[in-house]
C-alpha cells in the first residue's frame, strides 16, 4: 500500500505501523525527541507499533527537539528519569521538571537556573515576550536547546487564552499550550469554567492543551475528559510559596487520572517538590520558587535532585507508618554479656 | 587630531550616543584634553529622556549581584559634586535632590518580601531601618492605611534625566565636545583596530579612539571581536504634575509594583514595567494600567493630579544586568553601556572609568569586575 511519508509517496506492506512508517523513512520511533502523526493526529508513543495504516494515510514525523537532549555540561545525570518512562503530549522527555522563565533577576541567572535544573520544557508568557524579537529570554532557551511552552498567563477570559494560544502557535510554531485562565489578580486561582471553555476549544482545534487547575478532583476529570494532554493542578496560589495545602485531594486527582499529572504552583523549597512526586504526580511545575530565591541556580539544582528524590521513593515502596516503635537492628540472637 | 576621510572632521576620541553616559564620558576625555566628537541621531528611543532618575543603590541592590553594588555606591557618592561641576561648567542646574527613599510592604506577604530585601541592607552594610507602619505613615502621611511596614533609604536621591541631560549638554559644549546629528552604522576597523565609524549616508568619520556609548543598540554596533550582549528590556512610565502643595509623597516611595519619584518642579514619575519585547516602544494600556493601579493602591492622592504623559524606554541590559565598561578586545575602541536599569545613578562613575582608562590612569576599584571582556570569556550571548 501507499502512504504519504513527510509529504513523499512511501511503498509500505499491507498493515503496516506506524513504527513501520518511521523505520521506513530512515527513523527509529523510539527516539527521544520525535513525535509522528497520522492524519494530523500525534499517535502516542506507546501505540506507535500498535496503530496500523491505512492507504494514502498522511504520516508525518517531527522532530520534536531540535538536537535532542539539551546540554547538561555539569555532567550529572537528568533528573527524575526512572525506569518509568514520562510520556507528557505523546512525546518522551528525560526529566520531569518544568521551569517557568518569569521573575529571574537577569537572564545570566536564568541560563545557569535552567541548566542547573536539568529542565526540558520551558514556559514562557506570550503576553510578556514578543517572539519576533531578538535580545529576548526565547535566545537563552533556543542556546540550551530548550522546548518552550507557550502560557497564556495574564488572561482572564477564555476567548482571551484561546486567542492567545493561537497566537503561540503561528509564533513558536508549536501547538502545545500551558493554558492558563485566570480568576483576578491578588489570588490568580484559575477560573475554572472559563479554563475548561478555553480547553475544549483548544483541544478541538488541534492544541495539546496542559491546563493550570485548581486542585480539584472533579475540575480535573472534566479536564481529562474533554481531552486535555495532562492535568496540572495547583499546590497552593501562583507565587505563594505555601507548599501543597491539600495533598489529599492531589492524591485523589492521580489515582483517577488517565493522563499525566503535573503539580502547577505553589512549590517554595525542594521538600514540596519531593513531596508532589510522592504524592503520585507525574511531575513538578515551578518558577518564583527559583527565579526569586537568592541563588536561583543553587534552588534549581535542589528542584531537579528533590523530584528525582520523590519520584524514586514512591516508587520504592515505602514502609508503613507506625505509631509505635520497630527496632532496625535484630532483636534475637543478642549476646548475653552475663 | 585625527583627519577624517571623506572630508569629515576626525576626533582623538569618537562618542557614538548622546545619552548621559556618553556626554558624560566626552565632557571628562574632553576636560582632560582630547578633542572629542559625540555621534547621535537623536530620537525617540534614548533612555536617560525616560528614566526615572533614581539615584538609589539601596533600593537596587538586590542578591549575586555586589560587582554592580560597589560601582554603584561609588557613582552614588560622586554624583553631588559630578553634578556641581557639570553647573559650573555649563551654567545650568541639574537638579540633583536627596530626597531619600522609603519602600512599603502593602500587605503581610510584601512585609516578609520587603524584610527579606532589608536583612540583605543589613548583611551588606547599606544605610537601610526598618519602620513599623506607624512610622511609615508619619514620614509619608499620604501613605495608604494599607501599609504593613518597610524601609527606610535616606541617602537615596533623585534627577530629572531631561533636566541634567540639558545641564551636561551645556556642559559639554563649554568643554569643546562637538555633537554630529548623524547615524552610526558600523565602527571601522583595519589591522586589528578601531580606525573611526562609518555613518549611515556614507561619511566616514576617523578617530584615534571610539567609545561606543549607544544604549540598547550595543550589540549591533560591536565589530567582531568586541561583542557584548546587551538587549532592550521595555519600560514604560507615568508622568503626572502635582500643583503647589498637592505633592502626594516628599521621598521616593516603592512599592513592590511600583515607584514614585516627585521632582522639585511638580512632577512626579511612576514607574517602571519590565518588559521582554525587543526594541518595542509603544506604549500599552495595560502597563500604564498597572501603573497607575499600583501607584493608588500605594499613595490614594495620585488620582488627584494631572495626567502629563506616558512613554516608553528601552534599558539597555546585559545578562548579569552589570554594566560593561572599558576597552574591548578591538584595539582602540571602549564600551560604556548595558547600564540596566541604573543609567542615571552609574553616569559619574562610567564618566570617571572612561577617563581614567584614556588617561591610562588608575580605574575605580570596582569598575574591576564590569570589563566588557568578561562576556568574550564566557561564551554568554544575551
Amino acid at each position: 500500500m501507499i502512504v504519504e511519508l513527510n509529504g513523499r509517496e512511501v511503498e509500505l506492506e499491507a498493515g503496516a505501523t506506524v513504527a513501520d512508517a518511521a523505520r521506513a523513512a530512515g527513523i527509529d520511533p523510539e527516539r527521544r525527541g520525535i513525535a509522528i502523526a497520522v492524519e494530523g493526529e500525534v499517535v502516542p508513543r506507546r501505540q506507535l507499533a500498535a496503530v496500523r495504516l491505512e492507504p494514502g494515510q498522511r504520516v508525518e514525523v517531527v522532530e520534536a527537539i531540535g538536537g535532542g537532549a539539551p546540554d547538561r555540561s555539569d555532567g550529572r545525570p537528568a533528573s527524575g528519569l526512572g525506569p518509568e518512562r514520562f510520556e507528557l503530549g505523546g512525546r518522551e522527555w528525560g526529566s520531569r521538571l518544568i521551569v517557568g522563565t518569569g521573575g529571574f533577576r537577569s537572564h545570566g541567572d536564568l541560563e545557569r537556573a535552567l541548566v542547573a535544573s536539568g529542565a526540558e520544557i520551558v514556559t514562557v508568557a506570550l503576553r510578556r515576550v514578543d517572539p519576533a524579537s531578538e535580545g529576548t529570554l526565547l535566545d537563552v532557551i533556543e542556546r540550551r536547546d530548550l522546548f518552550v511552552l507557550p502560557n497564556t498567563a495574564g488572561c482572564y477570559t477564555a476567548r482571551d487564552a484561546v486567542r492567545t494560544a493561537h497566537l503561540g502557535r503561528e509564533a513558536f510554531g508549536t501547538d502545545w499550550v500551558k493554558l492558563e485562565v485566570i480568576g483576578d489578580d491578588r489570588t490568580l486561582l484559575p477560573d475554572a469554567t472559563e479554563l475548561l471553555a478555553a480547553g475544549e476549544e483548544l483541544v478541538e482545534a488541534g492544541f495539546t492543551v496542559l491546563p493550570y487547575a485548581s486542585d480539584d478532583p472533579v475540575l480535573a476529570r472534566r479536564l481529562e475528559a474533554i481531552g486535555c494532554a495532562a492535568v496540572m493542578p495547583l499546590g497552593s496560589p501562583i507565587g505563594s510559596g505555601a507548599g501543597i495545602r491539600n495533598p489529599y485531594n492531589i492524591r485523589i486527582i492521580v489515582e483517577a487520572a488517565g493522563v499525566p499529572v503535573i503539580l502547577d504552583a505553589g512549590i517554595g523549597t525542594a521538600s514540596d517538590a519531593a513531596l508532589a512526586m510522592e504524592l503520585g504526580c507525574d511531575g513538578v511545575l515551578l518558577a518564583s520558587a527559583v527565579s526569586r530565591a537568592a541563588e536561583p541556580e543553587r534552588m534549581a539544582a535542589a528542584m531537579r535532585d528533590a523530584v528525582a528524590a520523590g519520584w524514586a521513593a514512591r516508587h520504592a515502596g515505602r514502609i508503613p507508618t507506625r505509631l509505635h516503635a520497630r527496632a532496625s537492628s535484630p532483636e534475637e540472637g543478642l549476646a548475653e554479656l552475663t | 587630531m585625527s583627519e577624517g576621510t571623506n572630508g569629515a572632521r576626525g576626533a582623538d576620541l569618537l562618542v557614538v550616543g548622546a545619552g548621559l553616559v556618553g556626554l558624560g564620558c566626552a565632557l571628562e576625555a574632553a576636560a582632560g584634553g582630547a578633542d572629542v566628537l559625540v555621534v547621535d541621531a537623536g530620537g525617540v528611543e534614548r533612555a536617560s529622556e525616560v528614566a526615572a532618575g533614581m539615584i538609589a543603590p539601596v533600593g537596587e541592590a538586590s542578591w549575586g549581584e555586589e560587582g554592580l553594588l560597589a560601582a554603584a555606591l561609588d557613582s552614588a557618592r560622586r554624583w553631588p559634586e559630578w553634578a556641581r561641576r557639570l553647573e559650573e561648567r555649563g551654567g545650568e542646574p541639574v537638579g540633583y535632590r536627596r530626597c531619600g527613599a522609603l519602600h512599603v510592604a502593602l500587605d503581610r506577604d510584601e512585609a516578609a518580601e520587603l524584610r527579606r530585601y532589608h536583612e540583605l541592607h543589613s548583611e551588606l552594610g547599606l544605610e537601610s531601618s526598618w519602620l513599623a507602619a506607624g512610622a511609615c505613615r508619619r514620614l509619608e502621611p499620604g501613605l495608604s492605611t494599607d501599609v504593613a511596614g518597610g524601609f527606610e533609604a535616606p541617602g537615596e536621591a533623585e534627577v530629572d534625566p531631561r533636566v541634567a541631560l540639558a545641564a551636561l549638554r551645556s556642559a559639554c559644549a563649554a568643554a569643546g565636545v562637538r555633537v554630529r546629528a548623524a547615524r552610526v552604522e558600523r565602527v571601522l576597523t583595519g589591522g586589528g583596530a578601531a580606525r573611526g565609524v562609518a555613518l549611515d549616508d556614507g561619511v566616514e568619520i576617523a578617530a584615534a579612539a571610539v567609545l561606543l556609548a549607544p544604549g540598547a543598540r550595543l550589540s549591533a554596533l560591536c565589530p567582531p571581536g568586541s561583542e557584548v550582549p546587551v538587549r532592550p528590556v521595555k519600560g514604560e512610565i507615568v508622568r503626572l504634575r502635582a500643583r503647589p502643595g498637592e505633592e502626594p509623597c516628599e521621598r521616593i516611595v516603592g512599592s513592590e509594583r511600583v515607584y514614585i519619584v516627585p521632582r522639585a518642579g511638580g512632577e512626579v514619575v511612576l514607574g517602571a514595567t519590565v518588559e521582554d519585547r525587543g526594541f518595542d516602544l509603544r506604549v500599552t494600556a495595560g502597563g500604564v494600567h498597572e501603573l497607575l493601579r499600583e501607584a493608588y493602591r500605594a499613595v490614594p492622592e495620585v488620582a488627584e493630579l494631572e495626567l502629563v504623559g506616558c512613554a516608553a524606554g528601552l534599558r539597555p541590559t546585559t545578562p548579569d544586568n552589570a554594566p560593561a565598561i572599558g576597552w574591548t578586545e578591538v584595539d582602540g575602541l571602549m564600551v560604556a553601556g548595558g547600564h540596566h536599569r541604573n543609567g542615571v545613578l552609574l553616569a559619574p562613575f562610567t564618566a570617571e572609568t572612561v577617563a581614567a582608562l584614556l588617561r591610562r590612569d588608575e580605574v575605580p576599584a570596582a569598575a574591576a569586575s564590569l570589563s566588557p571582556r568578561r562576556f568574550a570569556a564566557s561564551g554568554a550571548r544575551s
